[in-house]
């Protein structure tokens, strides 16, 4: 329990990590020794994960006992909805009782307020009177699956194990407080690990891969920063932490990404990856802010998937809202036409490119989306339609993504756009309400996709730095026979070849998808997409597999095996990757039923039962094991494979070469894959040159004619008045009266100045003349 | 009582005195113009002296010391004009004239 409650080390310890090399890591341990710090953190955090992983795992095997769960479950203070709604059962049984007990709390509650009027009695009134209110919504959205009488699986299902949810108060704004914590359940500690292990293996591989960098310091923070802020997102309890963990990935990936910044190609990269990324957070922001408003001011992850499960959010809300994440999870997940950011993200070094394509970025959209299961369920209503919007964007992407990968020469530019396509399968999971389908998927696919990633890497490790397979590779098995073995693995796993991890998940998608009949609920035209995509998947990692490690070498110099740092991590990602899939074995395989104690392992540990999550009753289900499906795939994965090999290993299908050149439909066909669909010219050419051209210009006219004229109008008329000012007050008021003043002085003193004339005889007159005037004056005025 | 009388000779000895200080161009007769005015102010100290008791007859007293000095002081200045200009035309000294 205390791994469960105490979930924040395990970022905190990256983070911690980070700020340690931020700090110390270039003055105490020189320019080449950061990992000292990085590794220890990343182990460290990998084994609470793992400790983690094993708590829950307890957890959930002794959810019979849902008493214990069920009260250190959900703290109330995180997610009040949520909190009521785990006492489900217990209201269950006694319903009206239960609304009777909570209303005498309410009652009390009340009284208290009435008596001491203090604020916190006021919350905990509202918070007991919501708390009756939904206990009601939960046992009825509990009763009908009781009443039906379901058999063993029914009865797990009533004593569901509970997430653990912690948090602390972010900040407080009045009265509404803001939340921060961690939500643990299968689903993020799955996550943990995952990012952790590959986290973990990308640290070790890149202490031999960016050797002697010249920032290696500044790559190992980042590399931590990474980790920490993926897993900061991973155990988000409430949407805006969210968005914080959302957005940190992103700037880490845009620091990786451009990690060689001083050629320009790889900066532009990281600033189209983040630029990107920003058309896609509007669509998270405004998703967000609507649902926190439809949730009553509430940013709470349980809260809002509860409220959208039991209909207190209306459906149209629940609609815009998830289409407006799916915005988000197109830029971040790289679906199509947003996904152009993703392939130029491999200007960054390898590992970074492993851990943004199996762990920490790309996987984020999926991540949200499945975290938030209740609202695109409910909203774009997958259980009751052939066709939405979730699952157009993965099937559409699926496929044009692997198409993109048979274009391309850069051996990591095969394996993004490959990423692509993976993702594809995964939001169509989603999208066609295969949720455990998906996260199976992504687990498998960040084992498989790192291995072929650091394999990539260890390639070019050999080839002098080159990604080039068509010019600069070739014939590298007998070389490094540890790389061919598991890039083998990783391939199979990817093409979904029986038994590697990639056959099991793949199928459940495509079992998923329900089927080829034409009827409600199933996604015929998803199907169809993801099959085709799964052909070109495999005969493009066939191409790959041609180009890198048969035929002649091409390159300069002598390519080499590569050291145990990098060959470690392959090994165990390829054996991982060989054998994931065994996670979550189908529970009967034609009509051969696996023992419960092997089959579908992930699904009970990972899926959440509750009224947070869509119940049987909203229309959610488990696509069994389609035998014919499966048959099915894994012929069109061989027989892509197969047709490749004849292509390129028998030059068997002459007919087939050259044809671009020759047939013109190919050839326009070819131009467009080579060109990327032309999204980039659309982007760069007609979007931004818009903006930089004739917009631009329209814009300076206008700022120069309109709100220049305008200024320059108040500017010119108050010169004006300014010069009537200084014209008539200024020089003839005030200063005519200073002139006037000095003048009439100086009239005065020259009018006086005639009386002097000097003679005194005549001062001496006019000294009588007034004293006479004034004895004169004076007799009269006396007299 | 004389008192008219005297006051009448004063005032006739002041005005011929004012008459020849504001007339005459020789110097020396101003001078002596004003000694008859003094003068004419002595008889009026004394002819009210009479009625108010001795104190107008010393004031006249001091009125002619002072005359004396007056008159010393001033054919000095005389003199020293007539040295200067070979004249004591007082028409001519108007170099204060503004």
């Amino acid at each position: 329990m205390w791994f469960l409650t105490h979930a924040w080390l395990i970022p905190a310890l990256p983070a911690l990590s980070f700020v340690l090399i931020l700090l110390f890591g270039k003055k105490f341990l020189g320019p080449t020794r950061a990992h000292y710090i990085g590794i220890p953190f990343v182990l460290a955090a990998f084994v609470l994960s793992l400790l983690t992983a094993g708590a829950w795992v307890s957890r959930s095997n002794d959810h019979v006992d849902s008493e214990a769960a069920a009260m250190s479950g959900i703290d109330a203070k995180c997610s009040e909805i949520g909190a009521a709604a785990a006492k489900g059962p217990e209201a269950l049984e006694a319903s009206l009782a239960g609304e009777a007990r909570t209303e005498v709390t309410a009652a009390e509650a009340t009284t208290a307020t009435e008596s001491s009027t203090t604020e916190s009695s006021t919350t905990e009134s509202s918070t007991a009177e919501s708390t009756s209110a939904d206990t009601t919504k939960a046992a009825s959205t509990k009763a009908e699956p009781a009443a039906a009488g379901k058999e063993s699986t029914a009865a797990e299902e009533e004593h569901p194990t509970q997430p653990v949810v912690r948090c602390a108060t972010w900040w407080q704004n009045d009265d509404s407080v803001f939340t921060i914590g961690t939500i643990i359940d299968g689903q993020s500690v799955m996550m943990l690990v995952v990012v952790t292990l590959i986290s973990l293996l990308v640290h070790i591989f890149s202490t031999d891969y960016v050797k002697g960098d010249r920032r290696y310091t500044h790559y190992f923070g980042f590399l931590s920063l990474f980790t920490a802020s993926m897993l900061f997102f991973v155990l988000s309890q409430s949407i805006l932490q969210m968005i914080v963990g959302w957005e940190l990935v992103g700037v880490c990936s845009f620091a990786l990404i451009g990690h060689w910044w001083e050629e320009k190609p790889n900066s532009d990269a990281a600033l189209k990856a983040f630029i990107t990324n920003r058309v896609g957070d509007i669509g998270l922001l405004v998703g967000v802010i609507i649902l926190f408003f439809q949730a009553g001011e509430n940013f709470s992850v349980i809260d809002i998937n509860t409220m959208a499960n039991t209909g207190q959010i209306g459906h149209t809300y629940l609609l815009v809202a998830s289409l407006c994440l799916i915005a988000a999870v197109m830029s971040k997940s790289g679906q199509f036409i947003l996904h152009t950011w993703l392939p130029d993200a491999m200007a960054g070094p390898t590992p970074v490119s492993a851990l943004i394509h199996a762990a920490t970025m790309v996987v984020a959209g999926i991540y949200m989306v499945a975290r938030l299961y209740p609202v695109f369920f409910h909203g774009l209503s997958i259980s009751g339609s052939s066709v939405n919007f979730l699952a157009i964007v993965g099937s559409v992407t699926a496929l044009f993504g692997a198409l993109l990968a048979f274009v391309q020469k850069d051996i990591k530019k095969v394996l993004a756009y490959s990423t692509v396509s993976q993702l594809g399968f995964m939001v169509t999971a989603l999208g066609v309400g295969a949720w455990t389908a998906a996260l199976f998927h992504l687990l498998t696919h960040a084992f498989f996709k790192a291995c072929l990633f650091l394999g990539a890497g260890s390639l070019s490790h050999a080839c002098h730095h080159s990604f080039n397979m068509v010019d600069d590779m070739g014939g590298l098995r007998k070389v490094m026979p540890k790389t061919f073995k598991t890039f083998v693995i990783g391939t199979g796993a990817l093409a979904g070849i029986f038994p590697l991890a990639g056959f099991w998940s793949k199928d459940e998608i495509l079992a998923g998808t329900g089927g080829l009949n034409a009827a409600n609920g199933t996604y015929t035209f998803a199907l169809i997409m993801l099959l085709l995509a799964a052909f070109c998947t495999a005969a493009y990692m066939t191409r790959v597999i041609w180009y890198a490690f048969y035929g002649e070498y091409r390159g300069h110099g002598e390519p080499h095996e590569s050291g145990a740092r990098i060959t470690v991590p392959l090994i165990i990602l390829a054996v991982l990757g060989a054998i994931a899939g065994f996670a979550n074995l189908p529970k009967s395989i034609l009509g051969w039923e696996l023992p419960h104690a092997i089959s579908l392992k992930l699904e009970h540990l990972i899926e959440p039962v509750g009224v947070f999550f869509p119940g049987k009753d909203a229309g959610f289900t488990h696509a069994g094991f389609n035998f014919g499906l499966a048959l099915l795939s894994l012929g069109i994965a061989l027989a892509g494979g197969y047709l490749t090999y004849l292509f390129y290993w028998k030059r068997a299908l002459k007919p087939l070469e050259g044809l671009a050149e020759r047939n013109k439909l190919a050839g326009v066909g070819k131009k467009i894959l080579v060109n990327k669909y032309y999204l980039d010219t659309l982007y760069t050419t007609i979007i931004v040159g818009a903006v930089k051209g004739p917009i631009a210009k329209a814009t300076y006219w206008f700022n120069q004619n309109i709100i220049d004229g305008a200024v320059d109008g108040v500017g010119r008329n108050a010169v004006k008045a300014g010069q009537f000012v200084y014209d008539t007050i200024d020089q003839q008021v005030v200063d005519g009266a200073v002139n006037g003043a000095g003048t009439v002085a100086g009239n005065t003193g020259g009018g006086l100045r005639k009386i002097q004339t000097g003679h005194i005889q005549q001062y001496a007159a006019l000294f009588f003349a007034a004293a006479a005037l004034l004895a004169g004056v004076f007799v009269v005025v006396i007299g | 009582m004389l008192l008219i009388q005297f006051l009448m000779l004063s005032a006739i000895l002041f005005s011929i005195g004012v008459y020849g200080v504001l007339v005459r161009r020789n110097g020396v007769l101003v001078l002596m113009s004003i000694e008859l005015i003094l003068n004419a102010v002595n008889i009026n100290l004394v002819a009210f002296g009479t009625a108010s008791g001795p104190s107008g007859q010393v004031f006249a007293l001091f009125v002619i010391a002072v005359a004396a000095a007056e008159v010393g002081v001033g054919l000095a200045m005389l003199l020293m004009i007539y040295r200067n200009r070979r004249s004591i035309d007082i028409d001519q000294l108007d170099e204060l004239k503004g």
